[in-house]
C-alpha cells in the first residue's frame, strides 16, 4: 500500500480502487510479512469482506467520511467486540472482549476497517517490543533490529506500507519513539483528548491513545476521528476539537521552536543530533526562530516516571486474578494459590518487573518516599514545560538518543532500557501533546525529531510537522522491501 | 541500595505473584536497581512543592442518576475461566 | 471487690449505609436488591479491562445531605483514593474509596439513651466508597460462588469518634443514625438487606486513663440487638482478660449469635497493606458553596427541630412528639393531617398514635401503605369536632373505613350516625324521659347527694331513646337547664 491516506481516498472515490481491495491487500501484505511479526491476530477474508462492504456502500451514496475504506491497524491494547484482545500477554491470550474501545467505535464509525490487532510490548511496558507473549516485532529497516515500544506492531505495520495508519498508545513514549525508530510520524495527544475507555490501562495517569501514520496530514485525519469527549472516561476532557485538517496548511513564519540543551545530552548519539540539528534549520528555512530554551529538572523525569507508572500499573492490573476472565492456573488449591499462580504465569518478567516496583513504592513506610516524592518531582518537570511555553510556541529534540538498537542489545538490561526514554517520558507527566517526525537517517536507520506543544495544540504540532514535510521527503522514504 | 529476600518475598506477595526462591535473588536485585533510580529524587529541589496527581486541573464531572445498563450476565460469565449456577466461582474461601 | 479498678469501655462505630440511588456509584448498573445474580453487574463492575468508574451525581449529594444534617463540613475539594487488596468480591483489586480528604469530616448527632440521658456524638467523617459483591460460601462443595450484583453500589461509611462508653450507648447512637438516614432519604435501613451495616471498635481501659486500649473490630453485626449483645460480650471479655493478666489482640472478630458471643474471624491474615493513592481516573471532587447551598434547600424539615416544633408551637407532650418524629412517613401524615386541621394537633396526634397505630399494626402495614390516607382520617377527626358524631361512634366510623366502606361523610350517611345537635329534638326527647320517670326527677330535687348518678340515668334514657345519636354536650347542657328549672320550680 503505497499511498497514503489522502491519497487512497482520492483513489477510492475516483473508483479507482474499492474499499474491499484495499483491505484484501492490505491483508495479504501483512500475511507476506509475517515475518515481521507486527500482528497478533488478522481479520480472516470473510470478515474484512463485511466490513469493507459498508465503506463500499457509503463511497457509492455519497456520504463516506474521509476515513472510510481505509484499512488499518489497531494496537492490541484497545478491546475490540467479538476480537480477540491480548495486551501481547499470555494473561489475555483468549481474551475476546464483548464491546468496543471508544477509540475503536469512532474509527468504525468513521468507515475505516481495523485488518488486525497489532503486537506490542505486553501490557504496553516496554521500549523495544521485546516483551510480548507472541514474540519480538523486527524493524523493517533492519530485521535484526527493535522496532521500538510498545507500540512496536503499529509502527513496523505502517513503515513496510502493510496499512497507511495504526492506532497506538503513549505513556512513555510509546507511540513517538517507535515512529522514530521505523521512519514514520506518530502523534501522542494531549492526557484527556482522546478516550481511555477501552483501552487497557498500564498507567492511568499518563496513557493517551494517539496515531502513527505516515504523515502529519494523515494523523490529522485520525485525530479528528478519535478526539473528543467521552461521558465514560472521567479523565476525558469536554474541550472542544480543533479541525486539525484545516489547520495544515497554517503559515509557520514566525514559529518560536524551543531547543533545550537537556534534549542534546550526554546519551544521545553524536549523529542523531546531527540530523534533528539539520531538521530544525529546515523550520528555520521556513520562517521558523530557534530559541534556547531550559527545562531544568529534566533528569527527574526517568526516576518520577519509573516509580508513578509502576506505581499506577500494580494497582490497574490486580484485576487479573484468574477470576472472571483472563488467564487461571490449572487445579488451584487455594485461593492464594489461584492468584499467585495465574498472575505468575499470565504476567512476563516485565510485567511483574514493574509490579513489583509499583507495589513497594506504594508500600507502608515507602509512599512519601517514593510516590509522593516522584509526584512532586511531576510538578517541577510540568512546571518547566510551562515556563518554556511562555517563550516559545514548541519544544523541540530528538525523540531518542539513539537510532534503533539490536534486538536483545537492552533485552538483558532493563535499566539501559528504561534510559532510552529520557527525551519522551517528561511529556507524558506533564500530559502534553507530541509529535514525532522522520528528520533523516543515521547509520542507515531512521532518526526521529519530535516537537511538544503546550496542552490541546495539536492542531500546531500537526501544522508544523506538515509545512516541514511540503518541504522534506524523509518521510516519504521507505524501507528496501 | 539493596533489598532483602524477606522484602521482596513480602512485596511478592502483596502483588499475589508467585515467586519461587530461585527467582528471589535476580527479583531482589532488579527491584533494588530500578529504586535505585528512584533515589536521584532525593536530591531534587522538592520541598514545598504540592504532589501531582493528575496532569491536567481538572475536576470531577458527575453522571446523573439512572439505571442505564442491561443485564449482561450471560455474556461476562461466558469469559469467565469457571462458573456454575451464574456465580463466579474461586476455592472455597474460609472464615 | 474493694481492690478492683473501674474500666471504662470506649467504642466508636464505623457504620456503612448504602445510599438508595437508582445506580451504582461508579456505574449506571441498577442498585435494587434481590436480582438474579449477576444480573445488575455491567462491565465496569466486572472490572473488565479498558472499563472505566464515572461517578454518580445523586451519591454525593445524599452524602452533602448527611453532612448538612449532622452540622458537619463539606470538604470543598475531596478525593477518590484506591484501597488495594485481593478478594473475589473486590473485582478490581482495589475498593474506590476516600483516605486522606473524605467529602464529609467533623459532624455531631445528639443521641437520647435509653436511660434518659442525653449525650453528643461526635462523627469524625463520612465518606464515599462502594460496596463489594457478595461471596456465598455453601452454594457449593469445594467452591466459593461471587455475586457482583452488590459490587459498586453506593455507601456513605459515617465514622464516630471513639465516644461511647457503654453498649446501650452505642446502640442508642447506632439507632438515631438508622433513623436519620431514612429521614433524610439517603438510605432505607433496611437491615436484613444489608443496606446499613455496623462494625464496632471495641476497647477498654482503666478509668481516669486519657490513652485507648487495644481495641478489637466486630465485623457484620446486622441487627441493633446484635449490636448490643456483641458489644456487651466484647467488654466483659476485654475486662476479664485484662484482669487475667493477659494482653488484648488487636484482631476482626465475628459475633456468634448461635453461642453469644464474639469470635476471632478465621483465616484472615495479618494487616493488609491497602497502599492508598489518589485514582488517577478520577480527578478531585470540588464541592462549591451553590452546589451546597442546592442541597440545602432541597432538605426536609429535620426530626429535632420537628419534635422541638411539635412541643414549643403544638404543645404536644414530649412522648407524643418522639412517637411522630419517629420515622418520617409518620411525621409527614401527622403533617398532612395538620394542614387540613389547624389547631387540632392534639386531637391529631391521639388518632395517628393511638387508632391508626393499632390498625397498622394488626395489619402489618407501614404508614406509607395505610387504609385510611391522611385526608380521609382528617376528615373523621372533624367530624368530631364539628359534633356531627360523638367520640365513641367516630371509633365505629374509623374500623368502617379501614375496611373500605369510603369515607367519613358517606359512612355517617349510610349508617344513619349522625348526632342529633338539634335543640328542639333534643329538649323533646328530655321532656319525653322526664315524663316517663317522674319518681326519679323527684328524686333528683329531694337528694342533692345522688344528682350526679341520676343524670347519668337520665342520660342514658334520653340516648336510648334516641338510639345513641343525641349529642352528649347538647343533651348534658340541656337536662341540666331542664332539671335546674324543675328545682326551681
Amino acid at each position: 500500500m503505497s499511498g497514503d491516506v489522502a491519497q487512497l481516498a482520492h483513489d477510492l472515490r475516483a473508483r479507482r480502487v474499492s474499499a474491499a481491495e484495499l483491505v484484501r491487500e492490505a491483508l495479504a501484505a501483512a500475511r507476506r510479512r509475517a515475518d515481521l511479526n507486527a500482528f497478533v491476530t488478522l481479520l480472516d477474508d470473510a470478515a474484512a469482506d463485511a466490513a469493507s462492504q459498508c465503506a463500499d456502500a457509503a463511497l457509492a451514496a455519497g456520504t463516506a467520511s474521509p476515513l472510510a475504506g481505509i484499512p488499518f491497524a489497531h494496537k492490541d491494547i484497545f478491546c475490540t467486540n467479538g476480537m480477540r484482545t491480548t495486551c501481547a500477554s499470555r494473561m489475555l491470550e483468549n481474551f475476546v472482549p464483548p464491546y468496543d474501545a471508544t477509540v475503536v467505535e469512532r474509527l468504525r464509525g468513521a468507515g475505516a476497517v481495523a485488518i488486525g490487532k497489532a503486537n506490542m510490548d505486553e501490557f504496553a511496558m516496554g521500549s523495544s517490543n521485546e516483551n510480548s507473549y507472541f514474540g519480538p516485532v523486527r524493524n523493517p529497516w533492519d530485521a535484526a533490529r527493535v522496532p521500538g515500544g510498545s507500540s512496536g506492531g503499529s509502527a513496523a505495520a505502517v513503515a513496510a506500507g502493510i496499512v497507511p495508519f495504526a492506532t497506538g498508545t503513549d505513556t512513555g513514549g510509546s507511540i513517538r519513539q517507535p515512529a522514530a525508530f521505523c521512519g514514520i510520524t506518530g502523534l501522542k495527544p494531549t492526557y484527556g483528548r482522546v478516550s481511555r475507555f477501552g483501552m487497557i490501562a498500564y498507567a492511568s495517569s499518563l496513557d493517551c491513545g494517539g496515531v502513527l501514520a505516515r504523515s502529519a496530514a494523515d494523523c490529522a485525519q485520525v485525530l479528528a476521528a478519535i478526539a473528543g469527549h467521552d461521558a465514560r472516561d472521567a479523565t476525558s476532557v469536554a474541550r472542544p476539537v480543533d479541525d486539525y485538517v484545516a489547520a495544515l496548511g497554517g503559515d509557520v513564519a514566525g514559529l518560536r521552536i524551543g531547543v533545550a540543551r537537556q534534549y542534546f545530552g550526554g546519551g544521545v548519539d553524536g549523529g542523531v543530533a546531527a540530523i534533528v540539528h539539520a531538521m530544525l534549520r529546515e523550520f528555520e528555512k521556513l520562517g521558523a526562530r530557534l530559541v534556547d530554551v531550559d527545562l531544568p529538572n529534566a533528569a527527574l523525569a526517568i526516576p518520577a516516571y519509573y516509580v508513578i507508572a509502576p506505581a499506577e500499573a500494580s494497582s490497574n492490573l490486580a484485576r487479573y486474578d484468574g477470576v472472571r476472565y483472563g488467564h487461571r492456573c490449572a487445579d488451584p488449591t487455594t485461593l492464594e494459590d489461584l492468584y499467585t499462580r495465574s498472575r505468575a504465569e499470565g504476567f512476563g518478567a516485565e510485567v511483574k518487573r514493574r509490579i513489583l516496583v509499583g507495589t513497594y513504592a506504594l508500600s507502608a513506610g515507602y509512599y512519601d518516599a517514593y510516590y509522593l516524592r516522584a509526584q512532586r518531582a511531576r510538578r517541577l518537570i510540568a512546571e518547566d514545560f510551562a515556563r518554556a511555553f511562555a517563550e516559545v510556541d514548541l519544544v523541540a529534540g530528538p525523540t531518542a538518543p539513539t537510532v534503533a538498537f539490536k534486538l536483545g542489545e537492552k533485552s538483558g538490561d532493563p535499566l539501559a532500557m528504561y534510559a532510552a526514554d529520557v527525551n519522551t517520558v517528561a511529556v507524558n507527566l506533564a500530559g502534553l501533546p507530541a509529535i514525532s517526525i522522520p528528520a533523516g537517517f543515521s547509520d542507515g536507520q531512521p532518526v526521529g525529531l519530535q516537537l511538544v506543544a503546550p496542552a490541546f495544540a495539536e492542531a500546531r504540532l500537526l501544522n508544523a510537522s506538515h509545512r516541514v514535510q511540503l518541504a522534506t521527503d524523509w518521510h516519504l522514504r521507505k524501507p528496501a522491501r | 541500595m539493596s533489598i532483602d529476600h524477606t522484602t521482596t518475598r513480602r512485596v511478592a506477595r502483596l502483588a499475589r505473584i508467585a515467586v519461587d526462591d530461585a527467582e528471589l535473588p535476580r527479583l531482589a536485585d532488579e527491584l533494588a536497581r530500578v529504586l535505585e533510580l528512584a533515589d536521584e529524587l532525593e536530591r531534587a529541589p522538592l520541598a514545598g512543592v504540592a504532589p501531582m496527581a493528575h496532569p491536567l486541573a481538572q475536576t470531577l464531572t458527575w453522571r446523573d442518576d439512572a439505571a442505564t445498563e442491561p443485564d449482561r450476565a450471560e455474556a461476562l460469565l461466558a469469559l469467565a475461566p469457571d462458573s456454575r449456577g451464574g456465580l463466579y466461582l474461586v476455592p472455597k474461601v474460609i472464615g | 471487690m474493694s481492690g478492683r479498678p473501674a474500666w471504662q469501655p470506649v467504642i466508636g462505630l464505623e457504620i456503612h449505609t448504602q445510599l438508595s440511588t437508582a445506580s451504582k456509584l461508579f456505574s449506571g448498573a441498577p442498585t435494587a436488591y434481590g436480582a438474579e445474580p449477576n444480573t445488575q453487574a455491567s462491565l465496569v463492575d466486572v472490572a473488565l479491562p479498558g472499563t472505566l468508574p464515572v461517578p454518580n451525581r445523586a451519591a454525593l449529594e445524599k452524602a452533602i445531605r448527611f453532612g448538612l444534617a449532622i452540622g458537619a463540613s463539606i470538604a470543598p475539594h475531596s478525593v477518590f483514593a484506591r484501597k488495594n487488596y485481593f478478594y473475589p468480591d473486590l473485582p478490581k483489586g482495589y475498593q474506590i474509596s476516600q483516605y486522606e480528604l473524605p467529602v464529609v469530616s467533623d459532624g455531631r448527632m445528639t443521641v437520647r439513651v435509653e436511660d434518659g440521658r442525653t449525650i453528643e456524638v461526635a462523627i469524625q467523617r463520612a465518606h464515599l466508597e462502594e460496596d463489594a459483591g457478595k461471596s456465598l460460601h455453601d452454594a457449593f462443595h469445594a467452591a466459593s460462588g461471587i455475586d457482583l450484583n452488590r459490587a459498586g453500589v453506593p455507601l456513605l461509611e459515617i465514622v464516630s469518634a471513639p465516644v461511647l462508653h457503654s453498649a446501650a450507648e452505642a446502640v442508642a447512637y447506632m439507632r438515631t443514625v438508622h433513623t436519620l438516614v431514612r429521614w433524610l432519604g439517603i438510605c432505607d435501613g433496611n437491615m436484613q438487606e444489608g443496606s446499613f451495616r455496623c462494625d464496632a471498635n471495641v476497647s477498654v481501659r482503666p478509668l481516669g486513663e486519657t490513652r485507648l486500649g487495644t481495641r478489637t473490630e466486630i465485623k457484620n453485626v446486622n441487627s441493633f440487638r446484635f449490636v448490643e449483645k456483641a458489644i456487651e460480650y466484647e467488654i466483659e471479655r476485654q475486662i476479664r482478660a485484662l484482669e487475667n493478666g493477659e494482653t488484648i489482640v488487636q484482631e476482626t472478630r465475628l459475633y456468634d449469635a448461635a453461642h453469644h458471643r464474639t469470635r476471632p474471624m478465621r483465616g484472615k491474615e495479618d494487616a493488609d497493606d491497602y497502599r492508598y493513592f489518589p485514582d488517577p481516573d478520577l480527578p478531585p471532587l470540588v464541592v462549591t458553596e451553590a452546589d451546597i447551598a442546592a442541597v440545602a434547600a432541597a432538605m426536609p424539615e429535620l426530626p429535632e427541630a420537628r419534635r422541638r416544633r411539635y412541643i414549643e408551637t403544638l404543645g404536644l407532650s414530649e412522648s407524643d412528639a418522639q412517637q411522630l418524629c419517629a420515622d418520617k412517613p409518620t411525621s409527614d401524615y401527622f403533617e398532612a393531617m395538620l394542614a387540613l386541621l389547624p389547631g387540632a394537633a392534639k386531637p391529631a396526634a391521639n388518632w395517628v398514635l393511638g387508632e391508626l397505630a393499632a390498625a397498622l399494626n394488626e395489619a402489618a402495614l407501614a404508614i406509607e401503605h395505610t387504609r385510611i390516607p391522611a385526608p380521609m382520617l382528617a376528615g373523621l377527626v372533624a367530624r368530631v369536632r364539628d359534633g356531627t358524631i360523638s367520640g365513641k361512634n367516630a371509633k365505629d366510623v374509623f374500623a368502617a373505613m379501614w375496611a373500605g366502606e369510603g369515607d367519613a361523610d358517606a359512612i355517617i350517611a349510610a349508617r344513619g350516625l349522625r348526632q342529633i345537635s338539634d335543640d328542639g329534638a333534643i329538649q323533646a326527647a328530655v321532656e319525653a324521659v322526664l315524663g316517663e320517670f317522674p319518681g326519679q326527677v323527684a328524686d333528683y330535687a329531694a337528694h342533692p347527694e345522688k344528682q350526679e348518678k341520676l343524670l347519668q340515668f337520665f342520660v342514658g334514657q334520653v340516648m336510648k331513646k334516641t338510639r345513641g345519636q343525641a349529642n352528649p354536650q347538647q343533651l348534658l347542657a340541656v337536662l341540666r337547664d331542664r332539671l335546674r328549672a324543675a328545682l326551681d320550680a
